[in-house]
């Protein structure tokens, strides 16, 4: 028998410590502790209902565990059997008790369909894959569908882009079936640029085989016989794999020539991209695939009337395609009960920043911020207070507090000032300065943009150039004016996706954070305490008993004062670099 | 491996390798080998496993597989018992790995850092 | 063909299907500011990258502004041109284009002449909000021996781009570097003078602001005037006098040649010839090159190559030796009118005059800036003394008449200079696409056949089609004749010519769009090709009005040869009149 005991760090906060230590002293005392294991685990996702202790093999799950309540488990449940009926959890809905795992609906609030096979099958073995239906879509595809049935199944199924447009990809491969030529592609945007995301990556060292066959399935439906991967260099793992995926489907009768023996012709290549984020963008990336400067041109013509070398050409992202064979083997109804009314499926998000779960998850379209952050991605580090979540990339918006029960979904985001972007989401806590971190998105952007037209060229650096104004202190109420309206204007009259989203996190920082930015330029401080300039170290003089530990150590002399007296810092001399913060045993230097 | 030639054929072939999975019935252990794990050591992992497995005698698969996404605990490894559920844990060093085969491995007792499965999937 | 009606600032317009917005606007007499786009519609070429976003116009239903040259209009579309939201984003994207360009316009050598000047008056730009605290994009200067680069000034139009690749398919200039460091430059940001550059002047032409002029030599010409020991003569190309009072303010087309004459004599020139003299002299070169290689040809010489191309363009030159020095024994050997001019000038007629070369300075007025460039190379020089010593454009003649207080409209008409001022017909028409050949065919056709010529007009070798062929039927023998201006159009004779299909017996090729008239060095056409027509016509009015339209007929090309060449292609002929070409390829630096 095992306990097992929650040590995500959420749980932790909440002294799964001493719950731990508790459960060994009581085990101990019962002369149990070599029959019984006591053992830490990682982060079960049920933060909310934490500290969580889990007995094997019942399988019962106890939540809201005190480290008073370690007596009673081990003396009722592991003594005597029974439950300690308590500390089960009650479902809020049928307010019953469930002390099962699996009956729990809170409980694997992570739904994998794109990740179904990563971290399960070998990708470099075609076999594991095979094992795991890998294929199966497509033969079902190639012999009992018509290219026109296979789109309908996608178009009912309601799946739209996951790169970050939330485009019907049925539609898509519609138009592009509907554009009739002697040469079409098929090509798979692999070229994940927005930082900290990298569930495309995830897919392709995963599962390789789930995006081939994707791409075969739609070269099927438009007619296509060739498909292009264009991806990061940067991505050498997944290049490799991508590159054994090819080499084995090839052996096996699954690309190339007569796949399957059902006649159908179907290869794929692999091109690289330099890491230009524009190249995300699908014109941007044909051009860079066809060795052109990599940059945008103006929609219309669609590549779906004209792209690859003229061709009509279907751009989806890795995400989308590692969708399309559970859609096809399990149906369009399957996939669209899962989600929201216009957000079918589920989205995989990139969780990074200040909270503890870092790392990929997925869930379906509809969960909640809150959900997300505090219950699977375990909460914000240190136990901190959530402030923002910025989704969409660096050219999405911000979430707050108020947004935290908001259901994810493309339209949502939209209607919240943000967007679904590839499924970026960086959390925040009461540390970040907001217009600090717009400044840093900004320099994304600036540094990312292709320069081609003047409002992304000249207009985020511009809006960079002020947000580093304000946060020296510089700036003026009407600087927020100027600000607002150069967004707007960005937005409204970039060329692509790159700058007509830019603006988003100065935006939304604006909208939600509005008083921040008051702050730095009418009283000239930041609230967060992040804006260097805006700081000043101050001694409070009840604290501080003349030590001079702090004046000796200061390197630029800013402070002053005789022995045993209380000493001064002068601003004007103060470089802000924190040494005597460090230095002071007394607690007496403070920020203001 | 001859080519596939139907979708019938495909059929065949899975049966087949899940036939010749399921044929061998021992210790299964993944080690997920992605950017995130390769980043975190998980390469060093493998290796320790593989020699150490075979030094003490176990008879056990060694597979590399993708990440799952446990960015925040990587290096991670699968192990499945057989006729046991699957069990994950997560940073894996040299002594965790030792640990885990000492007393996962050879005698099914758990050890922290057990990485409880919170997903569902199809 | 298909028609759509649409609304624009509530007014209806119907009209063919496939026009964009901004046409469809000034079909009702609105006119939509441009910045970027730019077409010469007689030419086919057209710019629209879409990148300046000035030009942006509100479509009813769309999320963001559409760019109105690249937007086409659809059925039932509702276009508002000067809405708040519009009005608010064009002014704005002006500021930031300003923000990022130097305020020196009053020493701006593209003063009065700047379509980006002429936008902030037109949008009525009175300041630029922030400029304090706006970095400016800065580059190396670059000078060439005929253009100067002045990043600096670049807006990213990026017709220049397009008039080097798509026009000229030279490839020397294209966009280099991301985002706010973009810019326009030879690969790895060589200088011009390392790349494939033929200094056809093309980008200078198109150029909105002034990042790319013409290296300017009038204080070189002023000094030789003023110098007491220098006697100073000048040659004027045909082109010039079609297109100098432009400048003057007078009606594109109207000739001025002689008040052209009348403005160098005043500003000091010695000696005012013709470069037309030296036109005729190259058709008797040239023709008598043809002809002895036709009827070498004819009688079975497999050493005789044909076609023969002409040789009279310096950009065309520099194309070749770059991109076809396996060719380089195609061309004629002949040397361009503006060389043989200075050959002469600095032999026969200094002889003449009784003036060591040293102090005869030839200046040629060329509507070219490969020109400056050509009277540079190294071969045209004897003893480190250039045949011609300083060419100066169209452009820098005009400023210079200005400079000299010399009101260009009042000026009585006087004559050229003898004996190098005068001229036949056939050499002024050497200023137009198709003049060079029709030139030679009237020469030719009578040194061949022995019969005079009658129909003098060869109407078709005229037009401005990218290429043109004809067959000239010489008294039962037919000589085909291949036509092409821009070198793109030229670099697909070549291509034949390489592969061996060509069918031609001679080639004409002019570098600039419409012949010397679209040179480089002209007035600015700003994107109206009205104005080339203008100027085509001009010359062709010229050369009906002369009384001898044979170049052969010139009696002082006549002379010439009786007192001092002997024959065409004489010893002497060739030393002074023939030249040799040379692999540039080896010359191209890709490198730092």
């Amino acid at each position: 028998m095992q306990l097992l005991v929650c040590g995500g760090t959420g749980c932790n906060d909440l002294q799964s410590e001493a719950i731990l230590d508790n459960l060994r002293l009581e085990l101990e005392a019962n002369a149990l502790e070599n029959d019984i294991q006591v053992i830490k685990t990682g982060c079960f996702g049920l933060c909310k209902l934490g500290p969580i202790v889990k007995v094997m093999p019942d399988e019962i799950i106890y939540t809201k565990v005190n480290p008073d309540d370690a007596r009673e488990i081990v003396t009722e449940h592991i003594m005597k059997g029974r439950k300690v009926e308590r500390l089960l959890f009650t479902d809020p809905i049928t307010k019953k008790t469930i002390s099962k795992a699996g009956e729990m609906n809170v409980y694997k609030k992570q739904l994998r369909i794109v990740l179904r096979n990563c971290g399960v099958i070998d990708p470099e073995n075609i076999e594991e894959a095979i094992a795991h239906d890998a294929y199966k879509a497509l033969g079902k595809v190639l012999t009992e569908m018509s290219p026109e049935g296979a789109i309908k199944i996608i178009k009912d199924s309601g799946l739209r882009g996951r790169g970050g447009g939330g485009f019907s990809t049925g539609l898509k491969w519609e138009i592009a079936f509907k554009n009739k030529s002697d040469e079409k592609y098929v090509v798979c945007n692999a070229d994940e640029g927005d930082p900290g995301a990298f569930m495309d990556r995830s897919v392709l060292e995963g599962d390789p085989h789930s995006v081939l066959e994707a791409m075969a399935i739609c070269g099927y439906c438009i007619e296509a016989g060739k498909g292009l991967i264009y991806i990061r260099a940067e991505y050498p793992l997944a290049v490799a794999r991508l590159k054994t995926a090819i080499k084995q489907a090839r052996e096996y009768g699954l690309l190339g020539n007569n796949i399957m023996g059902t006649g159908f012709n179907f290869d794929i290549e692999i091109r690289y991209g330099a890491g230009a984020f524009v190249c995300g963008e699908e014109t941007a990336l044909i051009h860079s695939m066809e060795g052109l400067r990599g940059e945008p041109t103006v929609k219309p013509p669609f590549p779906a009337e004209s792209g690859y070398r003229g061709k009509p050409t279907n751009v989806n992202n890795v995400e989308t395609f590692a969708c399309i064979s559970p859609i096809i083997l399990k149906g369009a109804e399957w996939f669209s009960s899962i989600g929201t009314q216009k957000s079918k499926g589920t989205k995989v998000f990139a969780l990074a920043g200040k909270i503890n779960n870092v790392g990929l998850i997925e869930v379906p379209m509809g969960t909640t911020l809150r959900e997300v952050i505090f219950e699977i991605g375990g909460g914000i580090q240190y136990g901190k207070k959530f402030k923002a979540a910025q989704t969409g990339g660096p050219s999405g918006g911000c979430l707050t507090e108020k947004h935290l029960d908001l259901p994810l979904d493309f339209d949502n985001l939209i209607a919240a000032g943000s967007m679904m972007g590839s499924g970026g989401l960086i959390v925040m806590d009461e540390d970040d300065c907001m217009v600090s971190v717009a400044k840093y998105f900004l320099d994304f952007t600036v540094e990312e943009s292709c320069g081609k037209c003047a409002p992304c060229r000249i207009g985020n650096k511009r809006l960079h150039e002020l947000l580093e104004h304000i946060t020296k202190g510089k700036g003026t109420m009407a600087d927020l004016d100027r600000l607002r309206n150069m967004s707007l204007v960005i937005k409204d009259t970039s060329l692509c996706g790159l700058g007509q989203s830019s603006p988003n996190p100065v935006l939304s920082t604006l909208d939600n954070f509005h008083d921040e930015y008051v702050a730095h330029v009418t009283t000239k401080k930041c609230p967060a305490g992040k804006c260097r300039d805006l700081m000043e170290y101050f001694i409070i003089s009840a604290n501080c008993v003349g030590c001079t530990a702090c004046a000796r150590v200061c390197p630029v002399n800013a402070i002053t004062g005789e022995r045993k007296e209380p000493h001064l810092i002068n601003p004007s001399i103060c470089i802000k670099c924190g040494a005597c913060m460090e230095k002071c045993k007394f607690d007496a230097i403070i920020i203001q | 491996m001859e080519t596939i030639k139907s979708p019938a054929d495909l059929e065949k072939s899975k049966a087949a390798i899940l036939a010749r999975m399921h044929g061998k019935e021992k210790t299964r252990i993944r080690v997920h080998m992605g950017t995130s794990g390769l980043a975190s050591g998980a390469k060093e992992i493998l290796e320790f496993l593989t020699l150490e497995l075979q030094k003490r005698s176990i008879d056990a698969d060694i597979i590399r597989a993708g990440d799952l996404g446990y960015c925040f605990a990587e290096p991670t490894i699968e192990v499945k018992r057989v006729g046991e559920d699957p069990l994950v844990f997560g940073n894996v060093d040299k002594q965790k790995a030792d640990e885990i085969i000492e007393k996962y491995i050879k005698n099914g007792e758990y050890v922290d850092g057990i990485l409880p499965v919170n997903y569902r999937t199809i | 063909m298909e028609t759509i009606k649409l609304t624009i600032d509530n007014k209806i317009v119907e009209v063919q299907k496939g026009t964009t917005i901004n046409k469809a606007a000034k079909q009702l007499g609105i006119d939509i500011p441009v910045l970027c786009y730019m077409e010469l519609h007689d030419l086919n070429i057209e710019n629209k990258p879409a990148g300046c976003r000035i030009c942006v116009v509100e479509v009813q239903g769309r999320r963001n502004l559409a760019p109105s040259c690249a937007t086409k209009c659809e059925e039932g579309m509702v276009v508002k041109t000067h809405t708040t939201r519009v009005l608010n984003a064009r002014r704005t994207v002006m500021e930031f284009i300003l923000s990022d360009h130097p305020k020196d316009c009053l020493i701006c050598p593209k003063s009065g002449t700047c379509e980006l000047q002429a936008m902030a008056h037109r949008l009525g730009i009175r300041e630029i909000p922030g400029q304090e605290i706006a970095a400016m994009s800065t580059y190396r200067k670059d000078t060439s021996p005929s253009i100067i680069r002045d990043l600096d000034k670049c807006i990213l139009c990026r017709r220049c781009e397009m008039m080097c690749n798509d026009v000229q398919t030279v490839g020397a200039l294209s966009a280099v570097n991301r985002g706010f460091m973009a810019t326009v430059a030879p690969a790895f940001e060589q200088n011009l003078e390392y790349s494939t550059c033929t200094y056809c002047g093309q980008c200078v032409a198109v150029c909105p602001t002034g990042a790319l002029t013409e290296v300017d030599h009038t204080p070189d010409v002023l000094r030789a005037l003023v110098d007491p020991t220098k006697t100073v003569i000048v040659q004027t190309a045909p082109a010039v006098r079609a297109a100098l009072g432009e400048e003057f303010g007078m009606v594109p087309g109207t000739l001025v040649t002689g008040k052209m004459v009348s403005a160098l004599r005043t500003l000091g020139f010695d000696y005012v010839f013709d470069t037309d003299f030296a036109a005729d002299l190259t058709i008797m070169e040239e023709g008598t090159e043809l002809l002895d290689r036709l009827n070498r040809h004819l009688n079975g010489d497999k050493t005789a190559r044909l076609p023969i191309l002409t040789s009279c363009c310096p950009g065309w030159v520099n194309f070749f030796e770059h991109y076809f020095p396996d060719l380089k024994d195609v061309p004629s050997t002949a040397k361009s009118p503006q060389q043989m001019f200075g050959a002469i000038a600095k032999t026969y007629f200094a002889d003449k005059i009784k003036v060591d070369r040293k102090n005869l300075v030839v200046v040629s007025i060329m509507p070219c800036l490969a020109k400056k460039y050509e009277c540079q190379r190294e071969e045209f020089s004897t003893d480190n003394n250039r045949d011609v010593d300083f060419s100066i454009s169209t452009r820098e003649l005009a400023s210079f008449i200005k400079h000299a207080n010399i009101d260009l409209n009042t000026l009585e008409d006087e004559e050229f200079d003898t004996p190098m001022g005068e001229s036949t017909g056939a050499g002024v028409i050497f200023g137009t696409t198709g003049g060079v050949i029709e030139a030679a065919v009237r020469t030719a056709y009578e040194l061949q056949t022995g019969k005079k010529l009658e129909r003098v007009d060869f109407t078709e070798l005229r037009g401005l089609e990218g290429v043109r062929e004809a067959t000239i039927d010489f008294n039962g023998l037919p000589v085909r004749i291949g036509i092409a201006h821009g070198l793109g159009n030229a670099r697909k004779l070549l291509d034949d010519v390489r592969s061996g299909k060509s069918q031609f017996h001679a080639i004409e090729v002019m570098a600039c769009p419409g012949g010397c008239i679209g040179g480089g060095g002209q007035p600015l056409h700003h994107g109206n090709s009205d104005i080339i027509k203008a100027r085509v016509a001009a010359i062709y009015a010229e050369d009906k009005k002369k009384p001898l339209r044979k170049s052969h007929e010139n009696p002082f090309i006549i002379k010439l040869y009786e007192e001092f060449l002997g024959k065409p292609n004489s010893e002497i002929a060739h030393h002074l009149l023939h030249t040799h070409y040379f692999d540039k390829k080896k010359k191209v630096i890709v490198k730092q």
